[in-house]
């Protein structure tokens, strides 16, 4: 498949229970620990990630699937982590 | 290495590893809970007899995800393992738990741990729950590839750390012998290699049919659902609530008769004198009547403690969290918030939980806030006596007043925090990053152990320093004229210096006398006004009975309102505090929130009676 069905997103931008792929996981300040947190939890380049539910005000927190595990992250948290979806997405597990 | 010395046995792993189940099944109920030197991290330690006749010590490290250390339970877990921390001998063996159905991220820390270099043990807890799942586990594989012993263990069963034990048995052989160090040293590995490390690994040993289990995502359907989620939570607490109130009456009732029993003995076996008044009135009343509480404290940790094994306390966090960060609080501050509507003290020990050191100190602040059950004999006095039972609408009068209490404190709650929220001008982030671990059913040793310990530390609280207050105010109460006229005692004279201050909030001086004993525990009020009153009552509840008529004519609606307010902000509960020293190790803290509380009582209810006085109640 082309490569044109591919976008690369926020996190807190994936629509739920769409399948995606993490490209990376930015730092928003020099020495983000948020950031380096998100990366020790798995939030790495390649792995699957989904967008399971959401809190019940004003959407907040995300329920975020990634490798086997789920996490709740705040949308500031999530925005950090940019992912592809698209055809691509489907790797193995 | 003889069999005399113990061996030290460091017990490392992620949050939700079943590292506590584990550290429970291998030292049963011989285990000690302290803090750590200087810090509220609790420090849990346990010995065993290995069959071999070996001895173990093994040291409960706070969960982790990481040795970069994000938090100070991972702080503590890092110096620890490095053998660096102040006070704390470095670990002989480090034993790593893993949860076999969660090896994607959990594999991962035990890479990092490898690193430091240090003898190791990796335990693969949860292997009857992975092999439910379908997962497939080849230990042989990730024992050649780490380098390291490999076990299954299962905690939750009777001999499920047979082979651990067998292997740490095995270790210890060659703890003398000169070793090749395995990693760096340094423990210090980029996430990203790390990461493709675990990857490696999982693909080699690692088999799952898929990524989540059913159970799970069914149940998260319906739990987190915005409506149905909303609603299960509501029951839940609802249950609780009903719980510590209707399930823990008789309990308390029996204790409650047995400390006026022994109060009697004591009063007619010790001469009579200052000793017997010093026993009886001072220690036994006192230090009842905040053991009194111990079911209540006891039942509402059991409910805790399940939910807590469970999974089920993350999910309650995820749904309240928006709602809370809004004033400054988090997901995290909704339990220990709801504990203290039973009773603050149990309360601020659950914000222990709580990782952001700034959301646990705003939790702690705004948790005397929350209408503790010890206010409601002093709100049922005053509303029975003031507020006529008449039907609003659908609804009783007094039930409303009641219900708007309650209401007033938690509103004071959150507007306290947002307020300190805005004070600090805190720009920066406060992390949530909460994993929602897979359910499970909570296993009755930790529920007991878990509700063993926390007991422990309230009696010890009580045997310390609630002793040695109620000794105290037992001294202003008894001293110059030995026991005598009540108003002429220290007490009395504070109490008659304190109306100039509290005229204007509508305080007559017989009700200043009885906030002093008030200070040891809310509803003690309630005796002490019938002792003001110069009636002998023999329990609580005839007192109020015997009150009532008394204050409705002595008082002035407009002071009985500005009471009422009084009790939903003063820190009328001198455990509260010393819990709060406790947890923050901190005077300064529990200077601040009595300040800020005694403040807020004061201005509340003196709007409260200058607005009633102008409407006509005064």
């Amino acid at each position: 498949m082309p490569a044109a069905g591919r976008t690369i997103l926020k996190l807190s931008e994936l629509p739920r229970r769409i399948a995606a792929t993490v490209e990376r996981v930015e730092d928003q300040m020099p020495n983000d620990a948020i950031a380096r947190r998100l990366r020790e939890l798995g939030f790495v380049r390649g792995e699957r990630v989904e967008v399971m539910a959401a809190g019940p005000v004003a959407a907040e927190p995300l329920l975020v699937q990634i490798g086997f595990t789920r996490f709740a992250l705040r949308r500031s948290e999530a925005a950090r982590v940019r992912v592809i979806t698209g055809n691509s997405a489907e790797v193995p597990a | 290495m003889s069999n005399a010395s113990a061996i030290r046995l460091a017990l490392v792993g992620n949050p939700n590893c079943g590292k506590t189940a584990l550290f429970n099944l291998l030292t049963g109920s011989r285990q000690k809970v302290a803090n750590y030197a200087g810090v509220t991290v609790e420090r849990k330690e346990g010995r065993f007899h290995a069959p071999s006749g070996r001895h173990y010590a093994l040291l409960d490290l706070p969960g982790a995800y990481s040795l970069h250390a994000a938090s100070l339970d991972e702080a503590i877990t890092r110096d620890l393992c490095r053998g660096f921390y102040p006070g704390e001998p470095a670990p002989d063996v480090i034993v790593c738990v893993v949860d076999a159905t969660n090896l994607r991220l959990h594999l991962r820390f035990a890479l990092e741990v490898r690193e430091l270099g240090k003898p190791m043990v990796v335990a693969v807890n949860m292997m009857d729950a992975a092999r439910r799942r379908g997962i497939e586990v080849d230990l042989a594989a990730l024992e050649r590839e780490l380098g390291v012993p490999v076990v299954p263990t299962i905690a939750v069963r009777r001999d499920g750390a047979r082979e651990l034990v067998a292997r740490l048995d095995a270790v210890a052989e060659t703890l003398h012998e000169p070793r090749t160090h395995l990693g760096s040293g340094d423990g210090a590995l980029e996430p990203e290699a790390l990461h493709a490390e675990t990857c490696r690994l999982l693909s080699l040993a690692v088999t799952m049919p898929r990524r989540t289990a059913e159970v799970d995502d069914a149940l998260d359907r319906w739990l987190l659902h915005p409506v149905f989620g909303l609603l299960s939570l509501a029951i839940v607490m609802f249950l609780i609530f009903q719980a510590v109130y209707a399930w823990a009456t008789p309990l308390m009732d029996l204790i409650d008769a047995g400390t006026a029993t022994l109060g009697e003995w004591a009063a007619t076996t010790l001469p009579q004198g200052p000793l017997n008044s010093l026993v009886v009135d001072g220690i036994i009343a006192g230090v009842g009547g905040v053991i009194v509480f111990l079911p209540q404290i006891l039942i509402l940790f059991a409910f805790i403690l399940a939910l807590e094994e469970s999974g089920y306390l993350p999910r309650a966090a995820f749904l309240l969290d928006k709602l809370m960060a809004s004033a400054g609080l988090s997901g995290r501050s909704f339990i220990p918030l709801l504990s203290s509507f039973a009773c603050a003290i149990p309360g601020i020990m659950a914000t222990r939980s709580i990782q952001d050191p700034r959301d646990r100190l705003a939790t702690i602040i705004v948790a005397p806030l929350m209408t503790c059950s010890a206010r409601l004999p002093v709100y049922a006095l005053l509303i029975g006596a003031f507020i006529p039972q008449q039907k609003v609408g659908l609804f009783n009068l007094q039930g409303v007043v009641l219900f708007a209490l309650y209401a007033a404190g938690i509103v004071s709650a959150l507007a306290v925090a947002w307020v300190m929220k805005k004070w600090r001008r805190d720009k920066n982030e406060h992390a949530l990053l909460l994993e929602l671990p897979s359910y499970r059913l909570p296993h009755p040793r930790d529920l007991a152990l878990g509700l063993w310990e926390r007991a422990a530390i309230f009696l010890k609280r009580v045997g310390g320093i609630i002793l040695a207050l109620t000794v105290l105010l037992w001294v202003l109460l008894y001293f110059p004229n030995g026991g005598g006229d009540v108003t002429q005692s220290f007490a009395g004279q504070i109490g008659r210096a304190m109306t100039t201050v509290f005229s204007p909030i509508g305080f007559n001086w017989q009700i200043c006398i009885a906030l002093i004993p008030g200070l040891a525990a809310r509803e003690v009020a309630v005796s002490s006004l019938a002792t003001v009153y110069a009636l002998s009552a023999a329990d609580d509840a005839a007192a109020a009975q015997a009150l009532t008529p008394l204050i409705t004519h002595d008082w002035s609606l407009a002071t009985a309102l500005s009471l009422l307010v009084w009790y939903i902000y003063a820190p009328q509960c001198i455990s509260t505090l010393a819990t709060i020293k406790r947890e923050t190790q901190s005077w300064k803290q529990v200077g601040m929130s009595a300040g800020y509380l005694f403040g807020l009582a004061y201005l509340a209810s003196l709007i409260t009676y200058q607005v009633a006085v102008v409407l006509g109640a005064g």
